[in-house]
């Protein structure tokens, strides 16, 4: 099978869907590749490293689209230089794999039905745990967050980190991220790792431990709704939270210096966060970098490609940010297109199937065979998993049994929990003080604090030391043998032969307990 | 002796011997705290002969040189691969001490008691026996397991749960009446009927549980051990028995804890025992796909491109006895600059800290010898993993398959690394049952054979 790899003609696209690994690696499986000349350009792979990675070369567009298998970053569009659109090159019942956004280009989907072809779209691949090496949009989105915070330091007029020069002492930024999902997480990391306070917001509570891990902080509502929605996505909240929620960003607007937003909801416009007002109240010289812009954007005052200076505060709205690290993402991207090629040609024979029955192909197939078969069915994943995607999901009035069960639960978990043992113990032990006599509590308190000294102790001791802490205990627990000590001088026959064989034994047991001991541990000295 | 002075002797010996325990943390200071360990016990039964022993002390010596003297033989006799089965061995020789010394201590007509202390000394006396007499017998059981002379495979009787229910109550029945009886030969008789019963639920007890779950059974062993000697010095009012036996006892019960958390297992499904019979057969997902074999040669020859070597050793490099070519080879791939290192799962071999001691005496140095959960992350950069005789703490379907009977159970990721080779006897499936798809993973290699034959080829092959 021949996989065609052509130049993309997208204004300003740098990226290219292979790299010269990913070609060997092709080949390696049994196909044959040929990329259009320039292809790799952008993304500072020449002809010749393609060449030398085993791919032939095409000449032009034309020679590279006739092959059986296309691969590329953006959707198939019209050819302006050959006054024909992209999938007009292609052979009848061709496979392609790209971006292709189904949802927002329908027209495109009737053309490839047309051209009987079958259609993957990158896009489309089921966020699920198995297809993870598969996700470009995850690969794409940690780029964009890198690029963002890269973006706003170059445009932000002073350092990012703090410190204390001789000419004085220059406070580190602080940087609010807005929506931690995978960019928002690689903003937070890479601005952290420039040395800025960074500050982070999400409506899903469940990222709060992720960004704390990152050690970032957490900003948190006076306010409880949980904004997990479909496929790992946000979802749109209630007009009270959407009003504390703003509140916080207003009073965030004032101190920060720099708001990277990535806010998304799926097949939504962007919700508006930052505000023509907040911008305002920002600082001179301060950086919106807006991630949503393709989607309207986040902030009112973005312009989706530009940067415009608003307030003297720069509003960066460029929708490219992963292909202005086209090197970087190229290589990504070709390395996800790769692992799902190997999903479908698994005996590595250079010949790909469309399994249908594979939940992460079925869902990623977009056309199939000139059939849409766009949206696939929904996936049962769970039970509670609902059919509407992005629809506003009202908080139901069962509201307050639930509050009711989850007292009930706390107060259960507190009884199982460690009250429960605390309690017993506690009513064991003052019956045992009403009717003990003072010698035995005397033993008894002895006893007791040793358990605790041998909790704390054995606790602190190696693990690979256990077989000699075993034998070592063995060796004193047979302090035992006081007891026959104490009893050898019975008179009584009887009693001076138990004690006597007790005794003989637990020697055995002493001297064998610590003489193997120490033999195991002259070999510990490595 | 002065009782003040015998006393201040005992605190001593109990100090040293909590630091005994506390050298244990690493291996520099281990060798110390055994040897206050040894000065602690000196000084105990020294103190405790000069008060107690009025007559027959020359007979008393010998039985103590010639018990000491057996012991020494025993400790340096025996193979590091056998540790498991002489620690049980040991464990119970306390047990049986605990019972003897219960007895001479009833027997003794010097020792009276009246009223509630009368009450309490009698249950402290049925009490060590107890434990003593169930430790003695569940360690020969499990002496027997370990040593091969018993099969390992669980011993299960028919309603055994309510056996054990049965013998439990009859204890505690016999010990109702014990405690009321006043006349000293039927006591006797009532103490005798329950240490009959509390040594058939000992053999009951451990017989019941298979091999692999001998690391929980030997610390519990170990934790009972203690018990009866804290119980014994309830009885004879002596603070030093049970400060050591409570250190001894929380030993034992922290790491069978350990274990069982190693396993995921609860601690009482342990000692019900039955592991891997029931419903383990609904494991369901026999495993598809091919098994791909791989010769000396080809090992030597990944090795040889390998940079981050992963070794896993479990109770198969024991039995075969394969530590010390294991050991030879990781000398030199390391003298080679391939970065070597091992990974011990929590239960692999027959007892807490098994592979530990195995590699020790293998001269494979301590600072590349790694827990589970030090290295579980670092699989990803291994190019090759070497399992040599271990299964189960490696099964990726404790992680894959919920319906599996080692579902949840933490294991070494191996398979996430670029190749695994799996030294095995043959295809047979690990203790718990279960087969294991690592075997056929297409990053896998199965070299079969003995370990020590195919460790000792490749050894020369690099």
């Amino acid at each position: 099978m021949i996989i065609g790899i052509p130049a993309e003609i997208h204004a300003d696209e740098r990226r290219v869907a292979a790299s010269p690994e990913v070609v060997q690696k092709l080949i390696a499986a049994g196909f044959e590749v040929i990329i259009e000349t320039g292809a790799g350009a952008g993304a500072s792979f020449s002809d010749d490293v393609f060449r030398e990675a085993g791919a032939s070369i095409g000449e032009d567009a034309e020679s590279v689209w006739a092959a059986d298998l296309i691969i590329k970053v953006r959707p198939p569009e019209y050819n302006n230089d050959l006054n024909r659109h992209e999938v007009d090159l292609m052979k009848k019942g061709a496979n392609l794999i790209s971006f292709i956004w189904p949802a927002q280009n329908k027209e495109l989907l009737l053309q490839l039905a047309k051209k009987k072809a079958t259609a993957m779209a990158m896009d489309s691949i089921p966020r699920i745990s198995r297809a993870q090496k598969l996700d470009a949009l995850s690969s794409m989105a940690n780029i964009a967050g890198y690029r963002a915070v890269i973006e706003a330091s170059s445009l932000f007029g002073r350092f990012f980190s703090g410190q204390i020069t001789a000419a004085g002492k220059v406070p580190p930024a602080k940087v609010l991220v807005i929506g931690a999902g995978v960019a928002g997480l690689a903003a937070i990391g890479t601005a952290k790792s420039l040395g800025a306070i960074v500050r982070a917001f999400d409506t899903r509570p469940e990222v709060k431990d992720q960004i704390q891990s990152m050690d970032a902080e957490f900003l948190e509502l006076e306010f409880e709704e949980d904004g997990t929605g479909e496929g790992g996505y946000a979802k749109v909240m209630s007009k009270e939270f959407i009003d504390a929620e703003m509140a916080l960003f207003a009073e965030q607007a004032r101190d920060v210096d720099v708001i990277i937003t990535t806010a998304l909801i799926p097949g939504k416009p962007a919700p508006k966060l930052i505000t023509n007002a907040m911008v305002l109240s920002m600082k001179d010289g301060s950086v919106i970098v807006d991630l949503a812009a393709e989607q309207g954007g986040n902030c009112e005052d973005t312009v989706p490609g530009k940067v415009v200076t608003k307030y003297g505060v720069n509003i960066v709205g460029y929708t490219d940010l992963p292909s202005r690290l086209a090197a970087q993402s190229s290589q990504l991207y070709a390395t996800n297109i790769y692992n799902l090629i190997m999903e479908l040609c698994p005996n590595a024979d250079g010949c790909a199937e469309i399994d249908m029955e594979d939940e992460v192909v079925r869902g990623a197939t977009v056309v199939h065979e000139g059939e849409v078969t766009w949206p696939p069915p929904v996936i049962a994943v769970g039970a509670e998993r609902k059919p509407s995607f992005g629809g506003q999901i009202l908080k139901s009035s069962s509201e307050p049994e639930e509050k009711v069960e989850a007292e009930k639960s706390a107060f259960v978990k507190l009884m199982q929990g460690a009250w429960m043992p605390v309690i017993l113990a506690g009513l064991a032990l003052f019956g045992l003080g009403q009717v003990a006599p003072p010698s035995f509590m005397a033993h008894f308190t002895v006893f007791v604090l040793s358990c605790f000294i041998g909790y704390m102790v054995i606790w602190n001791v190696s693990p690979s030391l256990h077989t000699p802490l075993m034998s070592v205990t063995n060796a004193i627990s047979s302090i035992i043998i006081l007891g026959g000590l104490t009893q050898i001088s019975a008179p009584d026959n009887l009693i001076f032969i138990l004690a006597a064989i007790a005794v003989f034994i637990t020697c055995i047991n002493i001297v064998g307990g610590f003489s193997v001991t120490q033999r195991m541990l002259q070999m510990f000295r490595g | 002796m002065t009782p003040s002075l015998i006393t201040v002797s005992y605190l001593g010996a109990a100090a040293l011997f909590i630091l005994a325990l506390g050298g244990l943390k690493d291996n520099e200071t281990a060798r110390r705290g055994n040897m206050f360990g040894i000065v602690g016990m000196i000084i105990a039964v020294l103190v405790t002969i000069a008060a107690f022993v009025s007559n027959k002390l020359e007979i008393l010596i010998v039985i103590m040189v010639a018990g000491g003297a057996l012991g020494f033989v025993l400790s340096r006799r025996v193979q590091m691969t056998q540790m498991p089965e002489l620690v049980a061995i040991l464990h119970s020789l306390v047990g049986l001490a605990a019972v003897l010394i219960g007895f001479a201590n009833f027997m003794d007509a010097s020792i009276q008691f009246t009223g509630v202390e009368k009450t309490i000394h009698e249950v402290e006396v049925y009490i060590g026996i107890a434990i003593g007499a169930l430790t003695f017998t569940g360690s020969v059981v499990a002496y027997g397991k370990l040593s091969g002379m018993l099969g390992g495979q669980p011993m299960l009787l028919p309603a055994r749960h309510w056996l054990n229910l049965a013998m439990f109550v009859a204890v505690i029945v016999v010990a109702i009446k014990f405690v009321g009886e006043p006349d000293h030969q039927q006591a006797m008789i009532y103490l005798l009927i329950m240490t009959a019963i509390a040594m058939v639920f000992g053999v009951h007890m451990v017989a019941a549980i298979g091999g692999a779950d001998m690391p929980v059974v030997i610390s519990m062993l170990n934790s009972y051990s203690g018990w009866a000697a804290a119980a014994t010095g309830f009885m004879l009012s002596n603070d030093l028995l049970i400060v050591t036996g409570a250190l001894v006892g929380s030993s034992g019960a922290i790491l069978s804890y350990i274990m069982c958390r190693a396993m995921n297992r609860q601690f009482i499904s342990v000692i019900a025992g039955g592991f891997g019979t029931s419903g383990g057969g609904s494991a369901g997902s026999s495993i598809e796909g091919e098994v791909q074999t791989i010769d000396t040669a080809g090992v030597a020859e990944l090795l040889s491109q390998a940079k981050e070597v992963m070794v896993i050793p479990g109770y198969g490099m024991a039995t075969a006895q394969a530590q010390h070519a294991i050991a030879d080879i990781s000398k030199t791939l390391i003298e080679k600059g391939v970065n070597v290192r091992f990974g011990i799962h929590p239960v692999a071999g027959r007892m807490p800290g098994h592979m530990n001691v195995l590699l020790a005496e293998a001269k494979v140095p301590y600072d590349i010898v790694f827990e589970m959960d030090e290295i579980n992350d670092d699989f990803p950069d291994i190019d090759v993993s070497i399992v040599v005789g271990a299964n189960d703490t490696v099964n990726p379907l404790a992680q894959e398959d919920a319906d599996s009977p080692i579902a949840g159970m933490p294991v070494l990721e191996v398979w996430k690394g670029q190749t695994t080779v799996v030294l095995k006897r043959g295809m047979a499936a690990g203790y718990a049952g279960v087969d294991n798809p690592l075997f056929v993973k297409e990053n896998t290699r199965m070299l079969f054979g003995d370990a020590k034959e195919s460790l000792d080829l490749l050894a020369k092959a690099i």
